[in-house]
């Protein structure tokens, strides 16, 4: 418990941790915070302005009434509930990116770098793979695998396997002569035990620190292909696509654009800010303050 | 001596530690004076506070650690005052032209990314107005002095291209080029061979002569103590133990901790054979090479030789000790007989098996015959597993149920006198020599028939070292253990060993009984490694 003690005394991750928190209680709790249907449109209520209210009319007929705190897009939605709701997506995105690519990445990593053999052709192909555009490769993998929640956040992951492959390598590549790992071989313990509990544990607080950084960098890509049009569908609640859809009246009602990037910028910073603590803490050797 | 002459006086020094620390001094109330030409040796065991004591003169302390009491006067300048220092700035110009310092590890002491020649003159463009021909002139002239070969070319080298000894010496160049009155030398020969520590000593005593300047000089090595130095201060946790002549202190110590330092260093004359019950070999070595090969960009093979040649057998109940200097290939020889490396010549045997070209799956039913300890107490436990289960894993893995290789484990820690509760810590919280007998404990767990102690005492204080030896002989008693027993240290080695090969440059110069090579060595090489020890005999103990 002192190690959660030590991270929770670091001010970085505090701010991260509760801004995190607050994001993914909004996003949790968006049916009881006075929006309605994301989706839902009402040709009644067209790019009104923020804190307009009135009935709203429900497609299935029903009248309710709202206030429409950020104001409704071009086609008569509540850009206040499709934030909200689009916190769940950008969490969603961010923390299972950063699962998924970890979790490749560590296992590509952990061969390449405890077998020799293996290593000059993984590591060639993943040399391959990084020179690939990022964006691109991620376009790529969405346009041909379709465009559903699984796959965006696949074609974000791929792209990052590799960086995470690399750190994995030169982890275990420094780990694998230490010591201990040298007393477990003597003492007879197969490759896989060695690697899951001698290697993996000492090599996992860089990953950490690296796993929030794909993160945030995974939430703005999300928003990214979202806003191009190659994430998401647009009629999903996703920053993206409220800032795609806000775009081309940005001067009439710039509330569109500029709300959703009210909610992505902080994340972003806080996960961010989050990585930076960890750091710090679990990785002392990198921390900026001696 | 009078007054006039003090070149560094210490009054009431106290340092403190940060609040989580084990103690809360590093230094208490600690008084010292060195007059010009005199050499006082300070001397402890690793946490004594002697390199405390040594940034604090520096200016140079490290963050966290605060002087709250005490002066500090160097040639009549006060540098503390009432656990104040002077000015940054007068510290810097002080530091280099009054005050010289050689550090431990001379690799990271010096810039890898700038020559040799650039970061003396870097120190004399700093602290003098002369030009630069004055100036590489200079720099030439005290390469020379500290007698490296061909200064011209060392001039423009970088640290990575010249040996340990020759880096101490361009580190010694840079501490003295400004005639400082005070020189500092923290442990400056530990990280060095001991022919190249001789060598490095000798020139600290000639330069210091010379300048009539005074040095301050710490270590925890006894022998050390005895080849350079006038005066002895001995530390323990931060206090002053004792202080005096080095006559007086090394032979008739007041104290019983210095007492027990001195005892617990070990005496170069081994004792007298030992009858061992013989049989046949456990770990055979015969004809043992390694050859590394690294291709350049060209893809061209380049070969290097770390050892040829080498043969070895360990029979039961047997010490058998591999003595060379660091690159000598000891370490490759041991790593190959236990086959964590693949030996590129020769026929290695455990027991009645021929392991040289066994593939890892053949050779892990065979592991538990022969076990290894390594050097570093730190680094060979996995710093992330309770020590309980790193010590049942060898028991498992050949076999045994955790239930079992929990009380092997249990009786364990009691041999090696470590509460049975101490098994579900981790290994943080146990001191160096504790975390050492974990993992001799560990090795011994799967009951093998030989240890390979890899430098298994080289880095522990000497009390600790006298514990370790201890265990391992009872070790040996009781279970009937081979023991190969690698390491650098020529005075544990004639304790330990009932027989001893000399390694040099990736060959066995010479091998016999323990008694034979350090009374009447045949080899050049040994007799000068065995000249080199400093002060063969210390206090005629």
């Amino acid at each position: 418990m002192s190690n959660l003690q030590r991270l929770w005394r670091n001010s970085a991750v505090r701010g991260g941790v509760v801004v995190l928190v607050v994001l993914a209680l909004l996003g949790v709790c968006a049916p009881w915070l006075g929006t309605f249907d994301p989706s839902a449109m009402d040709p009644s209520f067209i790019s009104v302005d923020a804190g307009t209210a009135g009935q709203v009319t429900m497609p299935d007929g029903s009248q309710i009434a709202h206030t429409f705190w950020m104001g409704s897009d071009s086609v008569g939605r509540d850009v206040w509930s499709r934030v909200l709701y689009g916190t769940r997506i950008s969490m969603l995105v961010g923390l299972f990116t950063a699962f998924v690519a970890i979790a490749f990445g560590c296992v590509l990593g952990m061969l390449a770098g405890y077998f020799r053999a293996v290593d000059a052709v993984l590591m060639r192909v993943m040399d391959g793979v990084m020179a690939i555009p990022a964006v691109l490769l991620a376009i790529t993998l969405v346009a041909v695998l379709g465009a559903n929640l699984s796959t965006v956040i696949l074609a974000i992951a791929v792209p990052e396997v590799p960086r995470v492959t690399r750190l994995v390598r030169a982890l275990v590549m420094s780990l694998r002569d230490e010591p201990f790992v040298e007393a477990a071989r003597a003492l007879a313990t197969p490759d896989v035990t060695i690697l899951w509990r001698d290697i993996l544990p000492n090599a996992l607080a860089p990953l950490i620190v690296q796993g929030t950084f794909i993160a945030a960098s995974a939430v703005l890509t999300e928003a990214i292909l979202s806003f191009l049009g190659l994430g998401l569908p647009s009629d999903v609640p996703t920053w993206g696509n409220i800032m795609a859809e806000g775009r081309v009246q940005f001067s009439q009602s710039p509330g569109n654009v500029l709300f959703p990037a009210l909610f992505l910028v902080p994340t972003v910073l806080a996960i961010n800010l989050l990585g930076d603590g960890l750091r710090d803490v679990l990785d002392p050797k990198f921390s900026k303050r001696v | 001596m009078n007054a006039m002459n003090t070149i560094l006086e210490v009054r009431g020094l106290q340092v403190a530690l940060p609040s989580d620390a084990d103690r809360p001094h590093a230094i208490e109330r600690l008084d010292l004076r060195i007059e010009a030409g005199r050499t006082l040796c300070i001397v402890g065991e690793s946490g004594s506070g002697k390199s405390v004591l040594a940034t604090t003169v520096m200016g140079l302390l490290a963050k966290g650690l605060t002087v709250t009491q005490g002066d500090v006067v160097l040639s009549g300048e006060t540098l503390v005052d009432q656990g104040r220092f002077v000015a940054d700035k007068r510290l810097r110009q002080l530091r280099g032209t009054v005050m010289g310092m050689v550090f431990q590890e001379p690799m990271t002491a010096l810039n890898p990314v700038l020559g040799c020649g650039e970061q003396v003159d870097e120190l004399l463009r700093t602290h003098t107005d002369w030009n630069a021909a004055q100036r590489k002139a200079r720099i030439l002239e005290i390469f020379e002095r500290v007698r490296l070969p061909e200064p011209a070319r060392i001039f423009a080298s970088y640290p990575h291209q010249l040996s340990g000894g020759q880096r101490q010496r361009i580190v010694i160049a840079m501490a003295i080029i400004l005639k400082p009155r005070l020189l500092i030398c923290d442990e400056p020969t530990t990280a060095l061979d001991v022919t190249t520590q001789a060598e490095i000593l000798k020139l600290i005593a000639e330069l210091q002569a010379e300048q009539g300047s005074a040095v301050l000089f710490i270590t925890h090595d006894m022998g050390v103590v005895a080849e350079i130095a006038d005066d002895v201060m001995v530390m323990h946790r931060g206090a002053l133990v004792e202080q005096g002549p080095c006559e007086q202190v090394l032979r008739r110590p007041r104290e019983a901790y210095t007492r027990m330092l001195l005892d617990a260093v070990p005496g170069m004359t081994p004792p007298a054979p030992r009858t061992l019950p013989g049989g046949a070999p456990l770990l055979v070595g015969t004809g043992v090479g390694k050859v590394y090969t690294r291709r350049d960009w060209m893809g061209r093979a380049k070969h290097t030789d770390a050892l040829r040649d080498a043969s070895v057998a360990v029979h039961r109940g047997e010490t058998v000790g591999v003595v060379g200097e660091s690159g000598s290939g000891k370490s490759t020889f041991a790593r190959c007989m236990i086959r964590l490396i693949d030996p590129s010549a020769g026929s290695i045997r455990w027991g009645d098996a021929a392991v040289e070209s066994l593939p890892e799956g053949r050779l892990r039913p065979l592991r538990s015959r022969i076990q290894v300890v390594f050097q570093d107490p730190n680094r060979s436990l996995n710093p992330r597993r309770t020590v309980g289960s790193s010590m049942v894993e060898g028991a498992m893995n050949f076999g045994m149920d955790r239930l079992h290789a929990r009380r092997t484990a249990e009786e364990l820690m009691d041999r090696i006198q470590l509460p049975r509760t101490a098994l579900d810590r981790y290994p943080h919280q146990f001191s160096g020599g504790q975390r050492q007998r974990l993992a001799i404990a560990r090795a011994i767990a799967c009951q093998p028939q030989v240890l390979v102690a890899d430098e298994a005492v080289s880095a522990l204080d000497v009390s600790v070292q006298a514990q370790i030896l201890d265990l391992l002989r009872e070790i040996q008693r009781d279970l009937g253990l081979g023991i190969l027993f690698i390491t650098h240290d020529l005075r544990v080695a004639a304790q330990l060993c009932d027989r001893v090969i000399v390694m040099s440059q990736g060959r066995i110069v010479e091998e016999g009984a323990t008694g034979r090579v350090f009374g009447a060595p045949a080899d050049d090489y040994t007799r000068r490694l065995l000249a080199a020890a400093p002060r063969a005999e210390l206090a005629g103990a």
